[in-house]
């Protein structure tokens, strides 16, 4: 959910929408906003499966340290989506395993 | 590769704060930080700080960092934002890496000023791995700087500062805080804070802490539990909440990496957050040209960092023959005295006993 006014801050300063792809399917987000603040304001908490379990993982830092929200971005795994600028058209996957070999597939 | 007289590595309170101070006396100044806005932690504080004018009390944290970005811009500083240093090679070269548009690069400093702050701590409980379990310090970023609500129904563990100011916050943004709770007797940040929230209806839930997250794709529910005198947790008092959101509020701790490359000598301070290089009273370390200021060299708080951050400006500049040492030395004097005002009262005490060693090596 996007806080669109808020009391101290003030109205949200509009920015261009951009459209990209999440595990193929097409969404709206803010043009150079990060990823997971995109895929959050889409309601997205899992963004990568842990390598042996598959156990879902998200945001926990925000800041670009921990690595736990990495996803596949346009084929490149890896990608930290608390620290990478939502761009028009990205292609965004899951990453289900820590190498991001599905990439390979 | 680049060439600088003097590099900062962080561009938040501490490292804008001795960009200030250098490039006042016609240093040649780089900024290195890796996210996009300058000003550190300082761009998501957006409560106003408290204390004297001398410390910007009335003045909200995203103002201060506006202020000293403009100021060190003013000053010819130049920044490289964007931009993580990976690493030291020897004593003045500096691995940087640009992650969007993966270049890769070296900046080759006279003087190197560390100034990266810190990073939160987890706290391990069955399911803290499980989305919905962050930071709070990643809430406050999620819900100020990007403005998207990480979650409704919130759950703070740890009643520090931070833990206290982000419980406001998440209301602010629109969240329903269900509860604060804290595994001491008592709640770790000021009272101001904890008045606030308590005003707003969030209970502090004392000697309770988190004993698992349950969920399948997500945080769905958490069980608390209530801890004894000892805090070893009472049979029988777990209770279960629905909630979407856990944020961690269980202290910092110094992002000291890149000292530790540069062979600087630590020492182990716990009301410092830990491992912290040992440095002198003009924030040198014991390594050849690098210097600390701010959270690396001891978690404190942004007002703290800034001193710091003029402390090392001042040695800094007083290596490279900038300054006349009498003029350095009186101008350590007012900062140093700034700073003990600073580290007045209960919280500041600690960690004035903590450092005063130090400073005097």
């Amino acid at each position: 959910m996007r806080i669109m006014d808020h009391p101290v801050l003030g109205p949200m300063t509009p920015r261009r929408e951009v459209e990209f792809f999440f595990e193929g399917r097409k969404m709206k987000g803010m043009e150079g906003e990060p990823i997971a603040a995109a895929l959050m304001a889409m309601g997205i908490r899992v963004l990568r499966r842990s390598k042996w379990y598959g156990q879902p993982r998200g945001i926990f830092c925000a800041i670009g340290l921990c690595t736990d929200c990495m996803v596949v971005v346009d084929r490149v795994p890896n990608v930290r989506s608390c620290a990478t600028p939502l761009r028009e058209g990205m292609d965004i996957r899951m990453q289900l395993t820590s190498d991001g070999m599905r990439t390979l597939r | 590769m680049i060439r600088t007289q003097v590099a900062i590595i962080g561009a938040g309170p501490a490292g804008l704060a001795a960009a200030v101070e250098l490039a006042q006396e016609q240093v040649d100044v780089l900024l290195i930080d890796e996210q996009e806005k300058p000003g550190g932690q300082l761009v998501k504080q957006i409560h106003k700080f408290f204390g004297s004018h001398k410390h910007y009390a009335g003045i909200r944290g995203i103002e201060i960092a506006d202020q000293l970005f403009s100021e060190a811009k003013a000053l010819g500083v130049k920044i490289l934002a964007n931009t993580a240093a990976y690493g030291l090679f020897g004593n003045r070269q500096i691995g940087i890496h640009k992650p969007h548009t993966y270049e890769l690069g070296i900046v080759e400093a006279d003087r190197i000023i560390l100034a990266t702050g810190a990073s939160e701590n987890p706290l391990w409980f069955p399911g803290w791995t499980l989305p919905g379990v962050m930071g709070a310090g990643a809430f406050q970023t999620m819900i100020n700087v990007h403005r998207v609500l990480p979650g409704k129904k919130v759950v703070i563990v740890g009643s520090g500062n931070v833990g206290l100011i982000v419980a406001f916050q998440a209301l602010q943004a629109g969240a329903d805080v269900l509860m604060i709770c804290e595994a001491l007797p008592w709640v770790g940040g000021y009272e101001v804070h904890a008045a606030k929230v308590q005003r707003q209806g969030v209970p502090i839930c004392l000697r309770t802490t988190i004993e698992r997250a349950l969920g399948q794709e997500g945080v769905e529910k958490i069980v608390l539990i209530r801890l004894d005198e000892h805090g070893k947790p009472i049979p029988g008092s777990a209770r279960e909440i629905e909630a979407d959101t856990v944020c961690i509020s269980v202290g910092l701790s110094p992002l000291a990496e890149l000292a530790w490359m540069a062979g600087c000598q630590f020492c182990y301070i716990d009301a410092m957050g830990g491992w912290i290089p040992v440095h002198d009273a003009w924030m040198k370390t014991t390594a050849e040209n690098i210097w600390v200021a701010g959270d690396v060299a001891g978690i404190e708080e942004a007002s703290t960092a800034i001193e710091e951050g003029r402390l090392a400006a001042l040695g800094v500049a007083l290596s490279l023959g900038v300054m006349r040492e009498e003029t350095a030395i009186d101008r350590r004097k007012e900062v140093t005295e700034r700073l003990t005002e600073l580290r007045m009262g209960p919280f500041g005490e600690t960690r004035r006993i903590a450092k005063d060693p130090l400073c005097s090596l």
